[in-house]
């Protein structure tokens, strides 16, 4: 799972806008070669005449998609950390329709548009500054609705989870779907637009035939599991627990958790019970069989965010850890000896030690239920001096910053 | 109506006479796959997909910023864009956009295809072409904010990596414009 590169880290800043260049270079020069900057090919489309616009925007969908999912099931790239844009269902929606009156107005998108002016359209160069016009507009009176805009949020919503299903069937299915419009496209072509033969040669029968056999195949390799994703990386990370590279002291910790520019994240893994008798200030209770749901959460952290996992020793937070690195969470460390350790450092003698405590159980006998509200839960950094290996490497991460139209 | 090129290139034409002659678009097919490669190798490499109105809006905002900082300062939608020292091209989306329009252009040139012309329908005259490009430019861009994406930024890229969001976005963009087609069929046959 070495894509997306970290194109930063690599590049620079300026080398990763290079990259970015290239790529509408490439998007524009096909936008064009497409037939996309002349207007009245654009609008032919909603009198079923020259379906230019459904069948190459769908031709691009489905390919990508296929390419995509291919590659993530290969674990060539991290479906995780590619941008999957945000569900705003209803902003989305009428966001959409007036898109859908400006088009049949004006005969562009923003980004055909863009290409009509560069050929020297007039048309389309008076439809980019209305474009930039509505922009500006929006940016003006979002101000007056900004609840609506931000309404029926729902995240990261992918098909797969409307419909509760394996992502290889839903591959299958837009592919059909897709052939299924595309055949519709041409009948209407040939019986309203009157186009003839010459586009409609033989083949694309064969391009079909390619997308349903990579749909099939894409179906039958999957998406790997977190055990798949952790198996691939094995090689890599496990040095790194072997090390104890990634163990934080507690006083590191500590002194993380002070640091005003740091956004800390500090998940316990133990069970519901053992948080609420004790647990560290700000520490949130995510059990292991939760973590999950914290994955998209966790993957659009910035970059100056540290994820400290910890449950009473160091066992189920080292699964924990395994878990969040598998699935692309950068900047993860585990607390060193746990809350056991932490207490021995910070408890000033509190709680009683249990003498034969259970593997990665709570070790301190603890009365009541203080959850944070102990003075060990937020020590003085001050107050306790203690010699640590400093481990924490603040590295970049990975994929998109902002990600959608930014 | 255009014709398409056939599925092999056709005889190469060289010098300057042939570039002059406007060289036939790609079959839809074949442009539909090679955007679906610059779709993919945009997500393979650096997890992002294409756009477009984003660009747009920061490229505006350069010019508010330049002309009324405070107001930038003060309207929320803004801030995240250009607020304080924050340099509004500093973006990903800005330089695809700056692409895109080198692209379209040296697209055009290569192909012959660059020419100063007003495009519309056999009825419309020109002036009005003109207006209605303006109008309909206003709603797109008015939507694509309102909808955070235009066609290439949610309806291509978030429609193959399948977002539920995108997809019913791409619904309403083609039912709005075939609700409406009827109506102004005057204005394209």
């Amino acid at each position: 799972m070495t894509f997306p590169l970290p194109l930063e880290s690599l590049l620079g800043q300026w080398g990763a806008y290079g990259v970015y260049l290239l790529i509408g270079i490439a998007f524009g020069a096909v936008l064009e070669m497409a037939g996309f900057a002349v207007s009245t090919k654009l609008a032919a489309q909603f009198y079923f005449k020259d379906m230019t616009v459904l069948k190459v925007m769908f031709t691009g969908i489905v390919v990508a998609m296929l390419l995509v999912f291919l590659a993530t099931g290969l674990g060539l790239l991290d479906y995780n950390l590619v941008y999957v844009n945000p569900t705003y269902l209803w902003p989305g929606i009428l966001g959409g329709l007036i898109m859908g009156v400006g088009f049949i107005l004006g005969g562009f998108c923003p980004g055909t548009s863009l290409v009509a002016a560069a050929t020297l359209k007039l048309d389309g160069i008076l439809f980019a500054l209305g474009a930039f016009f509505g922009i500006f507009l929006f940016g003006e009176t979002v101000g007056f609705y900004e609840p609506f805009w931000n309404s029926s949020y729902m995240g990261r919503f992918t098909l797969m989870e409307l419909f509760n299903s394996e992502t290889g069937v839903i591959v299958v299915a837009v592919v059909l779907m897709a052939l299924a419009a595309f055949a519709l496209s041409e009948v209407a072509e040939r019986v309203i637009g009157k186009q003839g033969k010459a586009i409609r040669p033989r083949w694309r029968y064969g391009l079909a035939g390619g997308a349903v056999a990579l749909s099939v195949a894409v179906a039958f390799i999957g998406q790997p599991s977190n055990a798949d994703r952790w198996n691939m990386l094995e090689a890599e990370k496990q040095p790194l627990l072997d090390a104890r590279a990634v163990y934080v002291h507690p006083a590191e910790m500590l002194t993380w958790m002070n640091d005003p520019k740091i956004v800390n994240i500090l998940v316990d893994v133990r069970s519901e019970a053992e948080y609420n008798l004790f647990h560290i200030r700000d520490a949130r209770h995510v059990p292991y069989a939760e973590l999950d749901a914290v994955v998209e959460e966790f993957n659009a952290l910035p970059d100056n965010a540290l994820v400290f996992v910890m449950s009473s020793d160091e066992v189920q937070a080292t699964q924990a850890w395994k878990y969040l690195i598998a699935e692309g969470v950068v900047n993860v460390y585990i607390l060193e000896g746990g809350v056991n350790n932490w207490i021995t450092l910070y408890g000033e003698g509190a709680f009683a030690a249990l003498p034969t405590p259970a593997a990665d159980a709570l070790a301190y006998a603890i009365p009541i239920a203080y959850g944070a509200s102990h003075p060990a839960a937020s020590p003085h950094a001050d107050r306790f001096l203690f010699d640590f290996e400093k481990k924490v490497v603040l590295t970049l991460k990975r994929g998109p910053a902002s990600g959608g139209c930014g | 109506m255009a014709t398409y090129a056939k599925a092999s290139p056709s005889r190469a034409q060289s010098g300057a006479k042939a570039a002059r002659v406007a060289r036939p678009y790609m079959h839809p097919y074949l442009a539909g796959t090679l955007l679906g490669v610059v779709l993919f190798l945009a997500f393979f490499i650096t997890g992002n997909g294409l756009g477009a109105s984003g660009g747009m809006n920061r490229i505006l905002v350069v010019f508010e910023d330049a002309l009324l900082p405070a107001h930038i300062d003060r309207t929320p939608y803004l801030i995240s864009m250009a607020g304080g020292d924050r340099n509004p091209l500093e973006s990903w989306v800005v330089f695809v956009t700056f692409g895109t329009v080198i692209g379209g252009f040296a697209s055009g040139w290569f192909n012959g295809r660059l020419k100063f012309e007003t495009v519309r329908g056999p009825r419309t005259p020109v002036k009005l072409r003109w207006v209605m490009a303006f109008v309909g430019g206003a709603f797109m861009g008015y939507g694509a904010r309102l909808a955070r994406g235009c066609t290439s930024g949610q309806a291509l890229s978030g429609g193959a990596v399948l977002s539920v969001g995108s997809w019913a976005f791409m619904f309403a963009v083609f039912a709005g414009a075939y609700a409406l087609a009827y109506f102004v069929r005057k204005l394209w046959n």
